[in-house]
């Protein structure tokens, strides 16, 4: 058991070349997309082209390409609000998931659901939940299916430090390792719950993490800014999942840059906190270790700037698209496609 | 044809449904092993096994939330709540999760799940353990609901509520479980959104459900033996779909419109139904509608007290006389 962190936290376990440079390549990718997506999603409301709110993951990109790109096409995500980052993470186009932020009729769901809602089943998307907690049971079904199925798929439900001070939390942990579920629980640890310090009121320092034991699970705290060790842990994780091992639970350390939702400044983080963390910024560390690796910097900046024109032109597209069309708001309220509660 | 008791009927439509899919499978409190709480569920885990029917810890929202999960990936999970007074704390995945998910991703997610639970007073339970909560869940988009009066509708209705492809709040009422009823032998399946004219009559309709559906046919026995009223008693079954035609056209027959509801009064499900009637139906009417219901309180323990609480027999008929004499 303890397996899974020592690979996590082995010393110079990013130079192992264990990952190679195919999956490299597709995380950084991934982790600059997410990025230049999600600023641009911040652009956008200042705009005004982004309504209701949002819940960046500008800072925690390495933990959303980490475990995405350890997973195999077949696997399910559950993701919370803050969930744009997972959703790209999974291949959902970049037009997509901005369209349904800017309300148009080429969004995800139409603007149906929002920018809380995210949910591509194609993608293995299952949804982005706006309960705190609400989804780690969920989790828990889907991978009951699996089991019960004999399906080699395994759950993967995202949730923030906050999240493990909520009754749905603990009922999920429990029920996964009693009925041995091949669900993995990622606690995305950036040490605030909304606006309040996770550590102010926690019982525990590591909030998923010291809960572990009375589960009987190992404690797994990894760096979650180093997108090598996220994809190592989650792997790690996955695999005991498929051999029918049961759940983990693991909390990855990083930092939101911005507020908790668009209405959030963040003015009360101390001083230099931000600046701190921004010195060990995911996609800084993860630039570092592709130029450690050997891949030129040409190949580097071709990634950057593709993300960029990637964005620009979903920007362009769903600036362009059409709101949602008026006769969705009655639809698929039940399986026949309507709203009918009566005859 | 045999005679069954409600809680035998319960077992009954579970098995039927197991045994039509593999997909069904079955989890709560105590429901394998111990055959339910309520011993409703008995024989179903001998029969069946550990893999589809499995006890769960006291995790209401775990026991929902793994329903939906499974759901939504392709099996059709059977949940039991113990009491439905216990909806309160699993209550995100009926009125958030669930109802909405299908909705919020624009038809991408589906739920077609059934939560069975123990509804209703008459065990001297107290304020926590003895509610109707049909109101609930009525008002929440994305769902439908049900509550069957006698076994061979456990049997019909659960069975639709399986098949369906919609989350399905299956309301069993604790002081049915020992009737009895006769039940056809074979498949039964059900329509949801159906209600059923129990007793035909032409001087008023009065709309019942579930528990309150035999008090209402006693009521329109003794009302028609001692007061010469002929009522026509309703069972409204599904309240989500609802069979507003049948009322409808009950209230177009009788002119008078009484329903028998064991929730408490404010938005019970009779309340809608006036409303209904009122829009569409006022000029039928030669009375105004009266609503027979629980009180706005929390139900007591002591049976005095709440037998005081639900609709009575007695109190069906004096209310009925009093509105068809004015």
């Amino acid at each position: 058991m303890a397996k899974v962190e020592d690979r996590a936290l082995a010393p110079n376990a990013s130079l192992n070349d264990d990952i190679g440079e195919e999956h490299r390549l597709r995380m950084y990718r991934m982790q600059v997309e997410i990025r230049e997506a999600e600023q641009r999603a911040f652009d956008l409301f200042l705009q005004n082209l982004v309504k209701g709110t949002s819940h960046l993951s500008l800072g925690q990109e390495a933990v959303a390409a980490g475990c995405a790109a350890a997973m195999q096409p077949r696997d399910l995500s559950f993701c919370t609000y803050r969930g744009h980052a997972h959703t790209l993470a999974r291949g959902v186009p970049i037009e997509k998931v901005l369209g349904e932020l800017m309300q148009r009729d080429n969004g995800l769901m139409r603007g149906k659901g929002g920018s809380m809602h995210l949910t591509s089943v194609d993608h293995g998307v299952m949804g982005s939940y706006a309960i705190i907690g609400a989804h780690l049971p969920i989790a828990c079904g889907a991978a009951w299916r699996a089991q019960y199925k004999g399906q080699k798929d395994v759950s993967v439900c995202f949730f923030g430090d906050g999240t493990t001070n909520i009754g749905a939390f603990h009922e999920a942990l429990n029920f996964a390792v009693v009925w041995k579920l091949p669900v993995i629980f990622v606690c995305e640890n950036n040490l605030y719950m909304e606006y309040t310090p996770i550590g102010d009121v926690t019982a525990v320092p590591n909030p998923a993490a010291d809960r572990a034991a009375a589960y009987g699970l190992p404690r797994i705290v990894i760096d979650g800014n180093d997108a090598d060790i996220v994809y190592r842990t989650a792997t790690a994780a996955y695999e005991k999942a498929r051999a029918g091992g049961g759940p983990s639970l693991i909390e990855c350390l990083t930092y939101r840059y911005s507020g908790h939702s668009r209405a959030d400044p963040a003015k009360y983080r101390p001083e230099g906190e931000l600046e701190k963390w921004k010195e060990r910024d995911p996609i800084k560390i993860y630039r570092e270790r592709l130029k450690q690796f050997g891949v030129s910097e040409d190949i580097i900046a071709s990634i950057e700037l593709h993300a960029k024109r990637r964005v620009d032109e979903a920007t362009e597209k769903c600036k362009a698209a059409a709101p949602p069309a008026l006769d969705i708001l009655t639809t698929d309220v039940y399986a026949d496609g309507g709203f009918a509660w009566r005859n | 044809m045999a005679e069954l008791t409600y809680r035998e009927a319960v077992a009954r439509g579970i098995a039927q449904e197991m045994a039509r899919d593999p997909d069904v499978v079955f989890l709560g409190e105590d429901i394998g092993k111990a055959g339910g709480v309520f011993k409703a569920t008995v024989g179903l885990y001998e029969q069946f096994g550990p893999l589809r029917v499995r006890d769960t810890p006291i995790s209401e929202q775990a026991i929902l939330g793994a329903a939906m999960g499974a759901a939504m990936t392709g099996l059709k999970p059977i949940a039991e709540i113990m009491f439905s007074d216990f909806f309160a704390v699993c209550f995100d995945y009926i009125a958030n999760e669930f109802a909405k998910s299908r909705y919020m991703s624009n038809g991408q997610v589906k739920c077609p799940l059934v939560v069975r639970t123990g509804n209703g007073a008459g065990s001297r339970f107290g304020a926590q353990h003895s509610q109707s909560v049909e109101n609930w869940c009525m008002m929440i988009p994305g769902l439908k609901v049900v509550a069957p009066s006698s076994p061979r509708d456990v049997i019909g209705l659960l069975a639709a509520a399986v098949r369906d492809p919609d989350p399905v709040i299956f309301l069993e009422h604790k002081s049915l479980y020992p009737i009895k009823g006769d039940v056809p032998d074979g498949e039964i399946v059900d329509r949801l959104g159906t209600a059923s004219i129990v007793r035909p009559g032409k001087d008023a309709s009065i709309l019942a459900l579930a528990l309150m559906v035999p008090r209402a046919v006693a009521a329109a026995e003794k009302l028609k033996s001692e007061h010469d009223i002929d009522c026509e008693v309703i069972d409204v079954r599904s309240l989500v779909p609802l069979d507003t035609q049948t009322i409808l056209g009950s209230v177009a027959r009788t002119h008078r419109l009484f329903s028998v509801e064991e929730n408490p009064r404010l938005c019970g499900w009779g309340a809608e139904i006036v409303s209904i009637v009122a829009d569409e139906a006022f000029y039928d009417l030669d009375g105004p509608p009266v609503r027979i219901t629980t009180p706005h309180i929390p139900l007591p323990a002591a049976d005095i007290l709440e037998d005081l609480a639900l609709p009575s027999v007695e109190r069906i008929v004096d209310r009925v006389k009093r509105a068809m004499e004015s």
